[in-house]
């Protein structure tokens, strides 16, 4: 086939000018709106452009034409194949609706995770338990290397002045290297959730090996008025970003599924990045509360008084996790 | 060895393909290297401004530096790509772009998971598993990129092709011979004129002995199709001979005096 060219780019040239400029309005304001009119006209001429490009396509001999087509094509497709509709974002909606609900469809991640807690815990315990001098390597942190007894007798003394002047930075640390290692721990599910599943039976048997160590040491209340304030989020918080390194390694997978590793991916990343931005958000109420709450002890703060603290967040937590967005995922 | 590919070829529902031009890891890497000087010389900058907290407290001051530091290092991609539709400023310099694997519009989800996961693409250090998955992908992809669906690509920009430069707008002897023209047209077949308005398209990027050879080549073939007087052909070298004979085929209504730019 012989094309006249000039004639073609001439009729041609007008509509692709007008798309083109079309395509550069949408791409410098993504959050625009067009009218029912614009649509339809952006769609004719997207349309056209793709007529075009068919035609030049199957020519050698208009390679310059052809590359201009396919470019002016490739970026109206991406503007008019957008893979669903947005809706404005809500902060309030997302963390009230979204997350929870993310949280309860990957229910089954959830569980595995806190399985591989308690196994990683278990172990902890039992290493312990087993051979004493396992504490160095299981609580590789200088506060723990201390025999329970002597911890509670120099909190006792301290009265919480360690940190005076200091919460601040402590809080943002706490914050930043938890949430740090809390998407690692997601992140690790592209290892096809081989490095989540270590990481969080590594994370359980450091937690089982310090509650091993306090109990055994007779200071049971002492852990829990220390652990229970931040660790009713903090701990949740970890497995839940276990749970989305699960996910993202299932997804990888494929178990059971004939979709695609794209569909699959596809379909997993809205609950991984709601799962990620949740855990983000608990660390942080969990670093203020570890900062300014949990390092204060008795004879400051009556350990009953931290119990209960930490027994009612954990319970509005799970009610949360497990109740909210209920109706509207049913409406 | 999986072969990388230098363009990803998306088929639209009308039917119709085309290329988007990959970016290569070597691309990639210095986009990420603008990346890292703009985020560290950022974080100075924050820095100093929020030096100012320290006249209410040392320790809000080193809060509010650790935060700020923690949110520009994990946000700067995702603020840069979605606000810049797939753009941080060193992938703007490079003229890269992040797109959707199937050229469709990026996603908020994918851009957060593509940065989210860099975490993984890290280890163990300076991005070393991040570089060898991208030296290994046939796309070019790192982890993050293969988890969130979006592939790395050059930006280009290009105009409707500009026929009189292509063509050139000099007088054609060979047009006035309006018989001998027709006759040119109806005989050349398509391959020929292809391959001839090809080489005129690409004349630049050959060699001056390949541009002699191939023209050569060109013009003998059109010659053996119609012979024109000779008065319209003397001194007329292989190249402009192929470039007259083109015109004669591709635009059948062109004037045959010099025409004004």
């Amino acid at each position: 086939m012989i094309l006249d060219l000039p004639r073609f780019v001439d009729s041609g040239r007008p509509r692709w000018r007008t798309l083109e400029e079309r395509v550069r309005r949408l791409e410098a304001d993504p959050a625009a709106k067009l009218s029912l009119a614009e649509i339809e006209e952006f769609h004719a001429l997207y349309r056209h452009a793709c007529a075009s490009l068919a035609r030049v396509a199957p020519l050698a001999s208009e390679p310059e034409l052809k590359r201009y087509l396919e470019w002016l094509v490739s970026r109206a497709y991406c503007e008019i194949h957008a893979s669903a509709a947005r809706e404005p974002f809500s902060l309030r909606r997302w963390f009230f609706e979204s997350f929870p609900q993310a949280f309860r469809r990957r229910a089954r991640a959830f569980q595995v995770s806190v399985a591989l807690t308690l196994l990683g815990a278990a172990f902890g315990a039992l290493a312990m338990g087993l051979d004493a001098d396992s504490k160095a390597v299981l609580m590789p942190f200088g506060h723990l290397q201390v025999s329970p007894k002597e911890r509670v007798a120099k909190e006792a003394a301290d009265r919480g002045r360690d940190l005076a002047g200091n919460k601040g930075r402590f809080s943002a640390q706490l914050m930043t290297h938890n949430t740090r290692v809390s998407f690692a721990l997601i992140a690790l599910g592209m290892t096809f959730g081989t490095g989540t599943f270590l990481a969080l039976f590594y994370n359980g048997a450091i937690l089982g090996a310090v509650v091993f160590d306090y109990v055994s040491g007779g200071e049971t209340a002492f852990l829990l008025g220390w652990l229970l304030p931040h660790g009713a989020v903090e701990i949740p918080a970890i497995v839940i970003a276990g749970q989305a390194g699960l996910v993202l390694g299932h997804a990888l997978i494929g178990h059971g599924s004939r979709q695609t590793l794209a569909e699959r991916m596809r379909a997993a990343t809205p609950d991984l990045v709601t799962l990620a931005g949740g855990v983000a958000l608990m660390l942080v109420w969990a670093g203020i509360v570890e900062a300014f709450f949990s390092q204060y002890h008795e004879p400051v703060l009556p350990y009953a008084v931290k119990i209960a603290f930490g027994l009612v967040e954990g319970a509005l937590l799970a009610v949360f996790l497990s109740r909210a967005g209920r109706k509207e995922a049913a409406a | 060895m999986i072969a990388r590919s230098a363009s990803l070829t998306i088929r639209t529902p009308e039917g119709v393909e085309f290329p988007l031009p990959l970016a290569g890891p070597g691309a990639r890497m210095l986009a990420l290297l603008v990346d890292l000087c703009c985020i560290s010389a950022i974080s100075g900058l924050v820095g100093q401004v929020l030096a100012v907290l320290r006249l209410i407290g040392d320790d809000l001051a080193a809060a509010a530096t650790m935060f700020a530091y923690f949110a520009l290092s994990l946000g700067y991609g995702i603020v840069g790509e979605w606000l810049w539709r797939g753009q941080t400023p060193g992938k703007r310099l490079l003229r890269l772009r992040v797109m959707d694997a199937s050229g469709r519009r990026l996603e908020p989800g994918q851009v957060v998971l593509r940065n989210l996961l860099r975490a993984a693409d890290m280890l163990p250090a300076f991005y070393l598993l991040g570089g060898v998955v991208c030296l290994a992908s046939s796309r070019s992809q790192r982890l993050g990129d293969i988890a969130a669906g979006t592939v790395v690509v050059r930006v280009e920009e290009l105009a409707p092709p500009d026929l009189d430069q292509l063509l050139g707008s000099r007088f054609n002897s060979m047009l006035e011979h309006r018989r001998l023209s027709a006759r040119l047209r109806q005989r050349t077949p398509p391959e020929l004129a292809a391959a001839a308005l090809d080489a005129i398209t690409r004349r630049e990027d050959l060699e001056p002995a390949a541009r002699l050879a191939v023209f050569a080549g060109l013009a003998g073939r059109f010659r053996a199709l119609v012979e024109f007087p000779p008065e319209a052909v003397e001194g007329l070298a292989d190249e402009q001979y192929a470039r007259n004979a083109v015109e004669i085929v591709f635009r059948p209504s062109a004037p045959t005096t010099l025409r004004a730019r």
